[in-house]
């Protein structure tokens, strides 16, 4: 599984990228987790407001901070 | 999919870590304790007045009309009541706010033409989450939805320029007649300075990987929210926004204050008065490179006022600040050929000045 954790580098993206890390590791799952900051890289993913998560190509949320437990039920 | 809900400010959305969420409240007790609350704050904002003078001049005996006591009044009266009007609009811009999220503007806006939408979308730059870290990936969805870029600028420019901060701190410091005023002409500068750009035709200005954006879909991701779930992100809000610039709201004032208490009356008026003609463009100019929020600024203006220095003049030095900055201008060098950001500054800055000087003359 590949999770894409979206956002030029602010401290809420930040915070996504730890929820993202600890829901990967709440839930024991294999699934590699990449920051993209790049801003072109995240507009062809079709996300336009970050912080944004994008889980196997698909965007599950985007401008705001997810909570956990949302993030366990994307990748559970 | 699991449902969704739109986001406060992009770069401060809240955090979730807290697992547990609050318990969802019924409509009826959450009409009834937002009205309590309301009659509490106010009960306890009409007291500001006395208990700061009761402070400074009985408590602390500090002698009325001395230096000292103007200066520590101004401190323990402005303060609070700053902090407590803070409080009170970043709450209810907080719960409007979920009924506007980037993409419901950017949806709206893309229909529209040029004129009406300079003016729709100054007006949406007012109350759509933004913030300056945010503007690169609002700017490419714009463009991806095909809004005219004229439009986008009006947005780009209202949403720094006319904040919920500098108003609620120029009505709290100056009273309503200069925030309504400062309303006014930052969406005015908007609209034109939109429109404008859009007339000159830019769009072979703006780097060429965003142009290729329009084939981009953008998946759309909404949910209902409750009443409960807008009051929620309200007090989000507050707990962030607040919690974020009471530091500068404390430094500004007390700034403020020792102007106020120390500096001799009349002292701006040569440098900011309204004889010094070079006066609005140099507030301009000195403005760009100074980033603070609004919440750092007013007290400081405020107190600028009080000492002589004119209305106009120091209304361009804020619009200067707030919306001409430069930490914004590289960030959208990303996408925006330097030809453009130019035009960008000059057409927004000219609009400031337009109105310092149109202040100086009329008030």
């Amino acid at each position: 599984m590949e999770i894409k954790v979206c956002g030029p580098g602010c401290a809420s993206c930040e915070k996504t990228q730890k929820i993202v890390e600890a829901a990967v590791a709440a839930k024991g799952i294999a699934a590699t987790v990449i920051k993209v900051k790049d801003f072109q890289e995240i507009a062809q993913l079709g996300v336009f407001s970050t912080p944004a998560v994008v889980v196997d190509g698909q965007v599950k949320c985007v401008g705001r901070v997810p909570k956990q437990s949302e993030v366990e039920g994307w990748i559970g | 999919m699991e449902p969704l809900r739109p986001s406060g400010c992009n770069c401060t959305a809240p955090s979730a870590d807290q697992a547990a969420t609050p318990q969802k409240m019924p409509w009826g007790r959450v009409a009834m304790l937002s009205l309590l609350g309301f009659g509490l704050w106010l009960a306890v904002y009409r007291q500001l007045d006395p208990f700061s003078s009761y402070l400074t001049h009985t408590l602390l005996t500090i002698e009325q009309g001395s230096r000292l006591g103007e200066a520590v009044r101004f401190f323990l009266y402005d303060t609070p009541k700053v902090m407590m009007l803070l409080t009170l609009i970043v709450f209810v811009i907080g719960v409007l706010r979920s009924f506007f999220t980037q993409e419901r503007t950017r949806r709206y806006l893309a229909g529209r033409r040029e004129s009406a939408g300079n003016v729709m979308a100054a007006l949406l730059g007012i109350v759509t989450p933004f913030c300056s870290c945010s503007a690169v990936p609002l700017f490419l969805g714009f463009v991806q939805a095909g809004i005219p870029l004229g439009v986008t600028f009006s947005f780009l420019i209202a949403a720094p320029m006319v904040n919920e901060i500098a108003l609620v701190l120029l009505y709290g410091l100056l009273g309503w007649k200069v925030a309504a005023l400062y309303l006014v002409t930052g969406l005015l500068i908007a609209i034109i300075a939109g429109w404008v750009i859009g007339r000159l035709r830019l769009e072979t200005w703006i780097e060429e990987w965003v142009q290729a954006l329009r084939a981009v879909e953008a998946p759309v991701l909404e949910q209902k929210l409750t009443w409960p779930d807008r009051i929620d992100q309200g007090r989000e809000a507050v707990r962030d926004i607040v919690g974020r610039v009471w530091i500068y709201v404390i430094v500004g004032i007390a700034v403020g204050a020792f102007i106020h208490g120390y500096v001799p009356e009349d002292f701006m008026a040569s440098i900011m008065g309204k004889e010094a003609w070079w006066s609005v463009p140099a507030a301009v100019v000195v403005g760009i490179p100074m980033y603070s929020n609004a919440a750092g600024i007013v007290p400081v203006v405020e107190a600028l006022l009080g000492k002589g220095a004119a209305l106009g003049t120091v209304l361009a030095f804020m619009m200067s600040v707030i919306a001409l900055s430069l930490p914004e201008m590289i960030i959208l060098r990303k996408v925006l050929k330097p030809k453009l950001i130019a035009v960008f500054v000059l057409v927004v800055g000219s609009g400031i000045v337009f109105t310092g000087y149109l202040f100086n003359i009329v008030v």
